[in-house]
């Protein structure tokens, strides 16, 4: 279709069609407070043009009342939209819990995805329709941000921390991935294809779609690979924190904060341990900074998400 | 200045422009006016030079897979697109020509506080410049206006460094000339001109300088931590190296939007003056609209973190912003609608000023309007860093800001010229420019709300028909704003001799002889009127 007769990206969930209202809704409100000015600039000037005959006794050159008036009921109306949009932000902020999690790391100038199960995609990323989808995403270089335009959503990936993005797709389709925030060279071809499929479509999709076992299985092998396990068990000599439970955990820290185990506290405690340290051990646990990339940290985090019963409190 | 026009007229022999013909007349100058003409041909240059590098990317985005940049080129025009119109054209632009030239002018005053300071501001200005056109030559940089770490500090290749010194040096110019104006402003007013008295001009200068002080050395201390960062990894942004990066956007968005603010308030100022003076009537609302500039500046500060919606700030602080944002449109509609109803029961001159005053009104209503769209959250997560904002910061900055200058131009040429130029002329390149920039920038709305990002250099196919308008538009707009240099110019030498107010306008600069002699006032004027003291407004008062 000619970009010139489409005037909107197509809506693929629900929330894209309540952003459309509310566009469409303070379109109109554009529309009233800004017509009087447009048609009145215009009469005036053709009224009250120099050399024409017009009343122009009494003049008036203040009036307070109409001044606040004029102030007052635009910016009430704008109010109502402000809590609208703000209403539909919130809702987007807060996944519910039952979401299926998928781990995103843009770098340049790519976009990785992997699912659950394990399965791996580049520049392209299958969601489940009637599901709520949960993206936690990560940057390995610059900031990126990640742009689904058919949801009306988007999100920077920040480079050493984890931002994340939920939606309930309802529309099969093919719709556009794009990166907004500028990160280079290639920044206008860093985006691909956001497929939304059917709750039976996808589970196909999965099965043919390689893995080498679930994100929380790789996990585990890159926890016995890298030897976590061999301070991180039960067997081990050296004195460390048991990991099973931890997520989602309030967990003392050695200089009295208090913090929530959630995603990018695990993060942070593999790749910046000497951060946070654990309350009651001694600093001895070695950084992983620099031997392991993003996607390989997802992995443990899934890993160690699986140890655990709880989703921390959002 | 060898290629000054022969000063025929009495006015001009005694004129600030008789007092010494020289270069060094010139480029060591104190005179207020006369610096005011040195920024006005300084700024010239650099919009010609932005311009040329909009005129590039247009011509680049008319196919999809830009034909005529490569990814790199792309991205260094549109960065030092960005960064000359914003430093060294726009934010200069009102202030230190139109400023310069008439807050001495309209408060009664010989001078500036502090003239050689005044100079001193030029020359840092020069200097800044100096070192933008180094970097061009040498090769340019590729971050974007906005520097965002840790894309400038790592990664980028161009010349961060250079760049970052050029904007830093060029802050200095402006802290100067708002030192100035607030100096002057305080205390340089003629006998009567009391605060109350003041045109609305001097008012949103007034507060502009306070943002300009306020504001720009935080922009100072982000760069130079920007570049300390660059040279020794000290770690501030990068989290690579324990920093930041969103500490980087909420430093840069602090000075930013503030900065919005410094590029609108004088416009407003100018936008006040042509609207009474084409209506031959005061100005509907006169304290509503100066208390406005000063709420302006002050909420201004408040409201930086509605560039970072979906950065990954806090929900809460967001919706915070959001509300704030919405908060500090409230004095720029009062303006809006105060200066329709000013128009009511004129007595009107349809003359450029007016109609490029009618055009700022036009656009920067919709510049502000989008603006409010894009403070809401729900919708600036779908348009934030799209064509969407493209388009809402060039109806104020371009439709707005430059269309006032425009005006400005057009109010005050006769004044700083002593000449008229061809008002047919003037009237053509009003309509032109406003139709050109409507066609530039309109389609960009679409194409934001459609998902086009902004700084894409290839683009999906289905967008090309917009751009192409866009591109279209941007040919006419180009042309349309190399017209007036001509028929300007050819009024220095032979446009009619334009008398001390042309325009029938009130206000001090317009009864002094056109152009005014090097002292400004034989005799330092008494006020005892209100500015605006038009006949109309008079009868009005008295019956
Ligand atoms: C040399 C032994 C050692 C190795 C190897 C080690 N850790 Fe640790 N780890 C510790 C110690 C001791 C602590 C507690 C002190 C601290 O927080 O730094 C800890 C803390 C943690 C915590 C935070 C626990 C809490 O209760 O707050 C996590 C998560 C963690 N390690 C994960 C890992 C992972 C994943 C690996 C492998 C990539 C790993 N560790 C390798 C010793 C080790
Ligand atoms: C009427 C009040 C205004 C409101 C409510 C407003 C709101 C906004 C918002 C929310 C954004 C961020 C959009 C995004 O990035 O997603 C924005 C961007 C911008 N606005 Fe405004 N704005 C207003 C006035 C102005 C003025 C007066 C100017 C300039 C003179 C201006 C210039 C800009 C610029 C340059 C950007 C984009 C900066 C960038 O990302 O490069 N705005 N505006
Ligand atoms: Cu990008
Ligand atoms: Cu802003």
């Amino acid at each position: 279709m000619s970009g010139l007769f489409q005037l909107a990206p197509p809506e693929a969930s629900a929330h894209a069609a309540q952003v459309d209202h509310i566009f469409l809704g303070f379109l109109a409100l554009t529309v009233l407070l800004t017509a009087p000015v447009f048609v009145l600039l215009i009469y005036y000037a053709a009224k009250y043009r120099q050399g024409r005959p017009a009343d122009r006794t009494h003049a008036p050159s203040r009036g307070p009342l109409i001044e606040t008036s004029w102030a007052v009921i635009p910016f009430l109306l704008a109010i109502g939209f402000f809590v609208w949009g703000t209403f539909l932000f919130f809702q987007g902020s807060r996944a519910p819990l039952d979401a299926l999690t998928i781990n995103v790391v843009g770098k340049q100038w790519m976009w990785k995805f992997e699912h659950p199960g394990g399965q791996r995609e580049i520049d392209a990323l299958h969601v489940p329709t009637g599901r709520p989808v949960r993206l936690v995403m990560t940057s390995q270089d610059v900031i990126h941000s990640l742009y689904l335009p058919a949801l009306r959503l988007k999100q920077d990936v920040l480079p050493g921390r984890y931002t994340s993005l939920w939606f309930n797709a309802d529309r099969p389709g093919v719709y556009a991935i794009r990166c907004a925030e500028f990160c280079g060279f290639d920044h206008s071809v860093m985006g691909g294809r956001f497929i939304v499929m059917r709750p039976e479509a996808y589970a196909r999709w999965l099965a043919q779609a390689g893995t080498d076992g679930s994100l929380a299985d790789q996990g585990f092998k890159l926890f016995r690979a890298h030897g976590c396990s061999g301070c991180h068990s039960d067997q081990s000599t050296r004195r460390a924190p048991a990991l099973a439970g931890l997520y989602g955990r309030a967990t003392p820290l050695e200089d009295g904060r208090i913090v929530t185990a959630d995603d990018q506290y695990l993060r942070d405690s593999i790749l910046y341990p000497a951060r946070d340290v654990a309350a009651g051990y001694a600093p001895i646990m070695p950084t992983f900074a620099g031997q392991l990339s993003e996607a390989e940290v997802l992995r443990l985090v899934a890993y160690l998400k699986s140890l655990g019963p709880k989703e921390p409190a959002q | 200045m060898t290629a000054e026009p022969a000063l025929q007229t009495p006015e001009e022999k005694v004129s600030y422009l008789a007092a010494g013909h020289s270069v060094r007349s010139w480029l060591l100058t104190t005179d207020h006016k006369r610096i005011a003409i040195l920024y006005l041909i300084s700024i010239t240059g650099f919009f010609f030079i932005a311009g040329i590098a909009a005129a590039l990317i247009r011509l680049d985005l008319l196919t999809p897979q830009g034909d005529l940049l490569t990814n790199e080129g792309y991205d260094r025009a549109f960065t030092l697109h960005g960064i000359v119109m914003v430093w060294f054209f726009l934010i200069p632009s009102i202030p230190n020509t139109f400023g310069n030239f008439l807050i001495p002018l309209m408060i009664g005053a010989k001078d500036v506080a502090f003239p050689r300071l005044n100079l001193l501001s030029w020359y840092i200005y020069v200097l800044g410049g100096l070192f933008t056109v180094y970097v061009l030559i040498v090769g340019g940089v590729d971050t974007g206006w906005t520097f965002y770490t840790p894309l400038s500090t790592m990664f980028a290749n161009g010349h961060v460094i250079a760049v970052a010194i050029a904007v830093f040096i060029v802050g200095f110019s402006s802290i100067l000339t708002g030192l100035n104006f607030i100096v002057t402003i305080h205390k340089l007013r003629a006998p009567g001109m009391t605060w109350g008295r003041l045109p609305l001009f001097i008012w949103s200068h007034y507060a502009t300088s306070l943002i300009l002080v306020l504001a720009t050395p935080v922009l100072a201390v982000t760069l130079v931590l920007l570049a300390s960062e660059r040279l020794f990894h000290l770690g501030i942004f990068d989290p690579a190296l324990g920093g930041d990066p969103l500490l980087f956007q909420h430093l840069f968005w602090f000075y930013s939007h503030p900065a919005v603010y410094i590029m609108i308030l004088p416009a407003m100022g100018v936008i006040s003056e042509l609207v009474s003076a084409a209506a031959h009537k005061r100005v509907f609302g006169y304290w509503f609209i100066a208390c406005a500039s000063l709420a302006i500046a002050a909420v201004g500060f408040l409201v930086w973190g509605h560039h970072m919606f979906v950065a990954g700030q806090s929900i809460y602080a967001s919706a915070i912003f959001s509300f704030l944002s919405l908060v500090v449109a409230v004095p720029s509609a009062i303006k809006v609608y105060n200066w329709t109803a000013t128009l009511y029961k004129g007595d009107i001159r349809i003359d450029p000023p007016l109609l490029f005053a009618m055009a700022f009104i036009g656009l920067f209503t919709i510049g502000g309007l989008t603006g409010l769209m894009l403070a809401l959250l729900a919708i600036d997560v779908h348009v934030h860093d799209t064509y969407f904002v493209v388009a809402h910061f060039h109806y104020i900055m371009v439709g707005g800001a430059v269309s006032a200058f425009f005006g400005a131009l057009h109010f005050w040429w006769p004044k700083i010229t002593g000449r008229m130029y061809s008002l047919i002329w003037g009237r053509i390149s009003a309509g032109l420019i406003f139709f050109g920039f409507n066609l530039t920038f309109f389609p960009q709305f679409i194409l934001g709300y459609l998902g086009m990002p902004r700084r894409y250099h290839v683009y999906p196919p289905q967008f090309q028909t917009l751009n192409v308008l866009s591109s279209a538009g941007a040919s006419l707009l180009a042309a349309a704003y190399v017209l007036p240099f001509f028929y300007l110019v050819y009024a220095l030498r032979n446009g009619a001799p334009a008398g001390p107010n042309p325009w029938n306008a009130a206000g001090l600069e317009w009864t002094t002889p056109s152009p005014p002699p090097k002292h400004n006032f034989e005799t330092t004027p008494e006020v005892d009127r209100p500015a605006y003291d038009y006949p109309l407004a008079k009868r009005s008062a008295d019956g």
